[in-house]
């Protein structure tokens, strides 16, 4: 009896499932050849303009080894690997990706499955640990980014209190930022717990009138900025760039004391800025040693802040996949990543 | 009736002295409470010493891990194999092969779900990542029921060995998830085989319950019979025992494979490939549309394989197989070809990769639909947000975090006591000294106040909803598909519209809590009233009682023991989304998991707090626990 119902129940409801998704699919299959037929022009458009030069393709034979990239969990770190991918597999390479918290991707050195970081945000425990006492792993230098993290607020709010982004005034506009969560303390939004951060300390060693409440993740924290510059809420929060928000709203940067040599060495009693970070690539001592093209690529990839936002761009709000968002740079800048080819 | 009768006409007197001591216990409570507040109070400390000396734990395991490494190796090979026999099948073979297992089980009907909904998974464009699911979540499963099957017949023939494994399974279950996966990276690394091994830990307990549950239930005369016929003991299991409890095995099986895929999913986090990476690619993306195409492959990879293992389940059931209707070798046949269809076909055309022509996708309209919803009804959510937290969940917190920690030990041991008995009141005890001195009093007593309010939450909603399902068939039919999907999306998927309409905040994660645990609480309710039997209902409706009086009167007292149960669950329930809490703004124990996850430094802390959080739940499931079977009890006697 109950079985019956049961499986009457699971049966309608798939029916629906399937005529759902029947007619998104004969709505999709009317938009999707425009789009692609779009697509394809502009390529060729490009590949025009480019002298003759065939638009990119992400294929290759593969024959010429296995690359495996790690993809930190935010979307500038896919643009990386998804240009970097897209080449290695032009020049022949099959490329694996792997999406990793940070620190567990270092573990991925001595399990032997993961044989590129492309974007580290200094890790001084990690690197001591896995590049100086096990040397499991190498610094293959910049790749070129420079990451800025800061206390950041929404654009609407330097339009109408424009010496906000001085954090001598924070203490005059701290019940602004009031919210349930803070008590009778400004909130400032703390960030996702796996980045670096010490904004607890920096608030009571400045003695400013807030509360850290921390976001949870990333997302918590790019959907808290989203609306409060949409519907014009006040908002103070940890953030940074490269980030791919930072090209869909205006984010403002607060002046903090600035940063200078050892001001963050005890993080106890820090009362200065994040330091800029140059972030670097780290490869794996192992694959290191095996030398080759792929080798020789990714010491040399390097490119700017504004590169990786403008991919990261196309993968978060133009709709395409990183695959298609790395063609399209590739297409667009030959003469940045024809210095990382092999010669010849 | 008699029952209620009895309930409600208890003497007077007894009940006034009972009021006057609760009265009187709260008044002292309260005046100890404005004395002392402020004073005795536990603030959080980073710099914990415990949490250093877990720290040093972990490197001394780090540096002999080698020793786990053939381990680590043997499950990273299952799941090989599995991958490598769900490649050479093809999506054609695997669409095949399932439909033709749906044949053979559960005729047509399960059949054509299998295809369809396989189908489905491919032109999602997610059919690579669902095999990467299913393939890791078999190898979890072969495992898990190698270990809970044999472990399962054992607790179920002696009582020793069921009692000596109980609070182990109750610590495996309200573990939260992310806090093993801390030390489940320290033991066996990132990747396929630690996700493997933190997956068949979460599903084995459900294994070794149900198994154990199903060994139980075979009737004593039935053994005695066979005992008195001359059955060795090797006899009574193989003849007796395991074909009697058949149907529970298979429930079990199912049981096992479900977990089993909710976990698979969050393995994501420490590698594992498949669906959880596409829904934590669209986190990060804040793309709610591409995170519900992956939460509804889970759905459909879910009710595909509830069907199959069901179907299964039945079948294995030889009464059963006799009842079906149609010769079995034309069954059998028609499921040949279907497989021979699936094998066919990459002769003629590219199996590996899924075709495009099918493709199909909610991504851009859930996407508008939600931005329309979160853009319509913010300011609503917000002020609704406002008001609970500034009326009931902060001065809750604050009582429970200003109070000196002796007088919240008492008032909650004094409860307990009072409630469930004392046994009750010292595990509750117990619990809370182990609290204190794991040093997170603070950020316990925070989560404390966030997952009473969302129990509560949950029970009036789910009290209210399951007495609908209840007294209305039409409305549980509807309801039916909604709790199914709701207890299979993974919360990822609703996380981002809740952070829009509500901000990160501690009530957001209370709302994602609530829409976790409604579904087996309504389940529950609903159970519990129309269990009532209708002689009884019949009864009262011929002595005059109107609708209402029944509901009241009648249905709701005598389901008491089901609605205990719906709230001990409701709790156990809301206290395992503690972590997927803090990822929209909980804080307290559930972002010391996490950062403890992610940075080697608070190892420690992280796994302090995930053990706070067993703490807890034990504390909270031993206060309700007791109070339904206590007053099972007093029915039962009363009755």
């Amino acid at each position: 009896m109950r079985h019956s119902t049961f499986g009457r129940g699971l049966a309608l409801s798939l029916v629906a499932l399937v005529l759902v998704a029947g007619c998104a699919q004969s709505s999709g299959s009317t938009a999707k050849p425009a789009e692609s037929e779009g697509a394809g022009a502009t390529a060729e458009a490009s590949a025009g303009a480019g002298g003759g030069a065939e638009a990119a393709t992400c294929q290759g034979s593969g024959d010429k080894g296995t690359v495996q990239l790690m993809i930190n969990q935010w979307v500038g770190a896919e643009a990386n690997v998804a240009v970097a991918a897209c080449l290695l597999k032009q020049m022949g390479y099959d490329v694996k990706t792997n999406t990793l918290a940070e620190e567990v991707a270092w573990q991925g050195f001595s399990t032997g499955e993961v044989d590129v970081i492309l974007e580290n945000w200094g890790h001084p425990d990690l690197e001591q640990k896995y590049i100086t006492d096990e040397k499991l792993a190498v610094d293959a230098g910049p790749m070129g980014v420079t990451g800025i993290i800061g206390w950041y607020v929404p654009g609407w709010m330097v339009e109408k209190y424009p010496d906000i982004t001085d954090w001598n005034n924070l203490n005059k506009y701290a019940d602004l930022f009031k919210t349930s969560e803070s008590g009778d303390k400004g909130q400032f939004l703390g960030a996702d717990p796996t980045f670096v951060q010490y904004d607890e300390a920096l608030i009571a060693n400045l003695g400013l009138d807030y509360k850290v409440v921390f976001s949870g993740s990333e997302a918590a924290s790019i959907t808290a900025f989203q609306q409060a510059e949409k519907n014009q809420t006040p908002l103070i929060g940890y953030f940074y760039d490269p980030q791919w928000l930072q090209n869909e709203i205006k984010l403002v940067q607060v002046k903090l004391p600035a940063w200078t040599e050892g001001c963050d060495a005890d993080l106890k009693k820090v009362a200065c800025d994040y330091p800029p970070y140059v972030l670097n690539k780290i490869v794996r001592a192992a694959w290191m040693d095996q030398g080759g093209d792929a080798v020789d690529f990714i010491k040399k990839f390097s490119w700017a802040n504004s590169d990786q936002n403008e991919v990261a761009d196309y993968i978060t709000n133009g709709n395409m996949t990183a695959e298609e968002a790395a063609k399209k740079w590739i297409d667009a800048h030959p003469d940045t990543w024809k210095a990382w080819m092999p010669q010849g | 009736m008699t029952t209620v009768r009895a309930r409600l006409s208890v003497p007077s007197s007894a009940a006034t002295s009972r009021r006057a001591l609760i009265v009187g216990g709260a008044v002292v409570a309260a005046v100890l409470f404005i004395v002392f507040r402020g004073q005795w109070t536990l603030p959080h400390d980073d710099d914990y010493g415990l949490f250093r000396t877990l720290n040093g734990i972990r490197d001394a395991v780090e540096s002999n891990r080698s020793v786990l490494e053939p381990i680590r190796a043997g499950v990273a090979g299952l799941v090989g194999i599995f991958d490598q026999v769900l490649a050479s099948l093809g999506w054609p073979g695997v669409i095949g092969a399932a439909a033709a297992i749906g044949l053979i089980f559960g005729g047509w009907r399960v059949a054509l779900l299998a295809a369809v909904g396989f189908g489905i998974l491919g032109s999602l464009g997610l059919w690579e990542s669902s095999m990467a699911v299913l393939s890791m979540m078999l190898a979890a499963v072969l495992i898990a029921l190698g270990i809970g099957l044999p472990l399962g017949i054992a607790a179920g023939r002696s009582q020793r060995l069921a009692s000596a494994l109980s609070p182990v399974l109750d610590f495996m279950q309200i573990m939260p998830t992310l806090a093993y996966l801390t030390p489940i990276t320290l033991l066996f690394l990132i990747g396929v085989a630690p996700s493997v091994i933190a997956t068949l830990i979460f599903a084995v307990p459900a294994a070794i319950r149900i198994t154990a549950l199903g060994i139980r239930g075979v009737p004593a005369t039935i053994i005695e019979a066979a005992r008195s016929l001359g059955a060795t003991e090797r006899q009574v299991l193989v003849k007796v025992l395991l074909p009697l409890s058949r149907r529970p095995v298979g429930l079990a099986i199912n049981q096992t494979i479900m977990l089993a895929l909710s976990m698979v999913v969050i393995t994501s986090l420490i590698g594992a490939p498949g669906l959880g990476r596409n829904l934590q690619n669209a986190l990060s993306k804040v793309d709610v549309g591409a995170s519900f195409d992956a939460g509804l492959a889970i759905v459909i990879l879910a009710i595909i394989l509830d069907r199959l293992t069901y179907a299964a389940g039945e079948w294995a059931d030889p009464r059963e197989r006799a009842a079906r209707s149609g010769p079995r070798w034309v069954t059998i046949g028609v499921a040949l070809a279907l497989v021979g269809i699936g094998l066919a076909i990459p002769l003629v055309a590219d199996a590996t990769t899924f075709p495009d022509t099918f493709a199909a996708s909610f991504r851009e309209p859930v996407n508008v639909a939600v931005e329309w919803f979160t853009d319509t009804f913010h300011a609503v959510t917000i002020g609704l947000k406002d008001v609970v937290t500034n009326l009931v969940l902060n001065p809750l917190e604050s009582v429970l975090v200003t109070a000196p920690w002796w007088l919240v030990v008492a008032a909650l041991t004094t409860v307990a006591w009072y409630v469930s008995g004392g046994r009750a009141a010292i595990i509750v005890s117990f619990c809370f000294a182990f609290i204190i001195g794991l040093g997170l009093w603070e950020h316990s007593m925070v989560t404390l106040a966030n997952v009473v309010i969302g129990t509560l939450i949950t029970l009036g909603i789910g009290l209210i909803v399951g007495i609908l399902s209840a007294r209305h068939d039409r409305f549980r039919a509807f309801l039916r598909p909604i709790l199914d999907a709701a207890q299979t999306l993974p919360a990822f998927v609703y996380l981002i519209p809740a952070l829009a309409l509500f901000n990160p905040t501690r009530f957001t994660a209370i709302v994602a809590a609530v829409i976790y645990a409604l579904p087996p609480v309504i389940r529950l309710v609903d159970v519990g009233i129309r269990g009532v039997s209708g002689t009884v209902i019949e009864a009262a409706t011929a002595s005059g009682a109107t609708g209402r009086q029944v509901l009241w009167k009648v249905q709701l007292p005598m389901s008491r023991h089901a609605l205990l149960l719906a709230a001990n669950q409701g709790i156990v329930m809301v206290l395992s989304m503690v972590v997927i809490g803090a990822l929209v703004g909980a804080g307290a124990l559930g972002y010391d998991v996490i950062t403890g996850f992610a940075q080697g430094k608070d190892f420690g802390k992280g796994l302090a707090a995930g053990i706070a959080i067993v703490l807890l739940g034990i504390l909270l499931d031993r206060i309700t626990q007791a109070a339904g079977a206590r007053r099972q009890a007093g029915m039962e006697t009363a009755g």
